[in-house]
């Protein structure tokens, strides 16, 4: 077991891709464990379906490489079809059939008998909370169902490897954290996930690996906290009720939270908090001198922050070291 | 699957061809789909089934009397170009189909799957074969029922059925070609009707040439290689026998599949 965890799930080289005049991945390199889930996020047109797409044989890179478990990409083609799934963004399922027998054909194109396939179809649909619209067809299936569908028909051939673009985008928040479940619990059984995404919070909630992406390029490669202590910390927004006391929050605010604080507006007040248990003993010694407030945000890193700190554009004051 | 853990990737055996076995399997599940898919769409049902009854009921009924004097004198002119208006109006519509398999992601799923290639391209054509025996087989009945008895037998109906469903099929390969190429599918299916209904209509399959003006005529007689398909149908039917037309339509047909076939695929790979 442990060997088999020693191969590099994937294992990509300075991947290139041109679409005429665009280079639209330019020298991407990635290296995944078995058994972990890696987020590569980045903003629309960075270049994270088309590196997706040369990973998993739909795309042939322009230059550089690509290793799916020790076997090349380009060479050994078809033996990585056998090893991987996918859910693209777009639910790319048959409308005019029902769940059960989307899933029997994808199953029988995987060479599964007829039997075998409609059995990992219905369990497939009761592990994804389907089995009730099973016999419904598509065109009358949610959108989060329908991605729910698309999710598992890439699982029907129980690939070690998955890749997820952009699994959750458009879907509503309830449908988002059961969608993180469900792929909290492929790594369980031992699969690897790669996933796009354009959200901070979803790669920080999911991922053991984060690569950021940005006009073709790999800008960062890191942990989720490891991503987030070179970005900076959170923000604390204070909006004080009455004037007067604006220079009197920002001086107690500035010495609970040991960092210095800016005057945004008349009465609002920004400083950067790393620990947000701190808040509450700023809002109490606030509330002890009296000073009463009229709103409170804690704001956390978004993408454009991680941008603007990785890129350096924008305000380099942004990171502000404690 | 959550019971289950995944069988890691070193311990798998697993062969990088993609065999014929494999090849005829998956192309004929996604014939399979092909045609699940038009079961539940009725529209198919419509353009198969109940227009080529339609038609045969409206020509024989409106034009019998006019063209032939009675109905059961027309009936031999008619029923065969009913088969084919309902061939070839349809050979218009196979690479839609297509084209909208690769249009939404379908075909992108499928490029990422340890199947054949052509498998896709060649399920949706083998669906199409069965539609159009399906039409054949209406139009024969509906003949029967009005007094259509062909005197060269079932043999000759059946042979009829075929000969046409070759004939369209290597036709629909053009237009399969056409739709992989245009910007959007209904430029495809526009071209389509543009093109297919003169021709089936400016031809002798409901009434005989020698009605018509004379640069008509040679048009029709000459030129329109549909009218040649029509009397080749004719002459099996009436004397059971083929003669050049049916050499010189077939020799076309193939002509058409040997340049629109690689063609249809490289742009099928193209797009997909």
């Amino acid at each position: 077991m442990i060997n088999n965890n020693a191969i590099l799930a994937v294992e990509a080289h300075s991947l290139v891709k041109t679409f005429g005049e665009k280079r639209a991945v330019d020298g991407v390199s990635l290296k995944i464990p078995t058994g972990s889930i890696c987020a590569v996020l980045g903003p629309n047109g960075a270049g994270k379906t088309t590196t997706i797409n040369m990973l998993a044989t739909l795309l042939k890179p322009d230059a550089g490489d690509v290793k799916i478990f020790g076997y090349d990409v380009q060479r050994e083609t078809q033996i990585v079809r056998q090893l991987i799934g996918l859910t693209g963004q777009f639910a790319s399922i048959d409308e005019d059939l029902t769940a059960l027998e989307n899933l029997t054909i994808f199953g029988r194109l995987y060479g599964y008998s007829r039997k075998d396939s409609k059995c990992k179809a219905n369990e497939l649909l009761e592990e994804f909370g389907l089995s009730d619209a099973a016999s419904r067809v598509l065109s009358k299936f949610s959108g989060g169902m329908r991605r729910r569908l698309d999710l598992a028909v890439s699982l029907i051939s129980q690939p070690p490897l998955i890749f997820l673009d952009e699994p959750t985008t458009g879907l509503d928040p309830r449908t988002r954290s059961q969608m993180w479940q469900t792929i909290h619990n492929l790594v369980k059984g031992g699969s690897t996930v790669l996933l796009t995404t354009q959200y901070l919070d979803e790669a920080d909630q999911l991922a053991d690996n984060i690569v950021v992406i940005d006009k073709g390029r790999v800008v960062a490669n890191d942990t989720p906290d490891g991503l987030k202590r070179s970005v900076g910390n959170s923000s604390l927004h204070l909006t004080v009720k009455d004037v007067i006391n604006t220079a009197n929050a920002a001086q107690i605010i500035e010495r609970m939270l040991d960092a210095k604080v800016h005057l945004a507006e008349a009465s609002k007040l920004i400083a950067p908090i790393d620990n947000i248990d701190k808040l509450t003993d700023v809002l109490t010694t606030l509330k002890n001198a009296g000073i009463a407030l009229s709103g409170v945000n804690i704001v956390q890193p978004t993408l454009d922050e991680v941008f603007f700190a990785l890129t350096g554009e924008g305000s380099k004051d942004k990171k502000e070291e404690n | 699957m959550t019971n289950t853990t995944i069988i890691p990737a070193a311990e798998r055996k697993l062969k990088n061809r993609i065999g014929v076995g494999t090849a005829i399997r998956n192309t004929c599940t996604l014939a399979f789909r092909a045609l699940l898919k038009m079961s539940k769409n009725p529209e198919i049902f419509v353009d198969f089934v109940v227009l080529p009854v339609m038609f045969t009921l409206l020509f024989t009924f409106l034009f019998g009397g006019a063209i032939s004097g009675n109905i059961a004198n027309y009936l031999p002119i008619v029923i065969p170009g009913v088969l084919l208006m309902s061939s070839f109006t349809n050979c218009t519509t196979a690479g839609s189909k297509l084209r909208e398999d690769v249009d939404k992601g379908t075909t992108s799923r499928f490029k990422s799957m340890p199947i054949a290639r052509i498998a896709p391209l060649a399920g949706s054509l083998i669906a199409d074969l069965i539609r159009y025996v399906m039409g054949g087989t209406t139009v024969f009945v509906t003949g029967y029922i009005l007094g259509y008895r062909p005197e060269a037998g079932i043999l000759a109906v059946t042979f009829s059925i075929l000969f046409m469903m070759i004939i369209a099929w290597g036709l629909s390969w053009v237009f399969a070609f056409i739709s992989m190429c245009t910007k959007t599918i209904s430029t495809a299916s526009a071209i389509g009707v543009v093109v297919m209904f003169p021709l089936v209509f400016l031809s002798n399959a409901f009434i005989p040439a020698e009605t018509m003006p004379s640069g008509l005529q040679y048009f029709v007689l000459h030129i329109n290689p549909l009218s040649r398909v029509v009397m080749v149908v004719r002459q099996l039917l009436t004397y059971g026998t083929i003669g050049a037309n049916f050499w010189l339509t077939l020799y076309g047909t193939l002509a058409i599949l040997v340049m629109f076939i690689p063609l249809t695929l490289i742009a099928y790979k193209r797009k997909a």
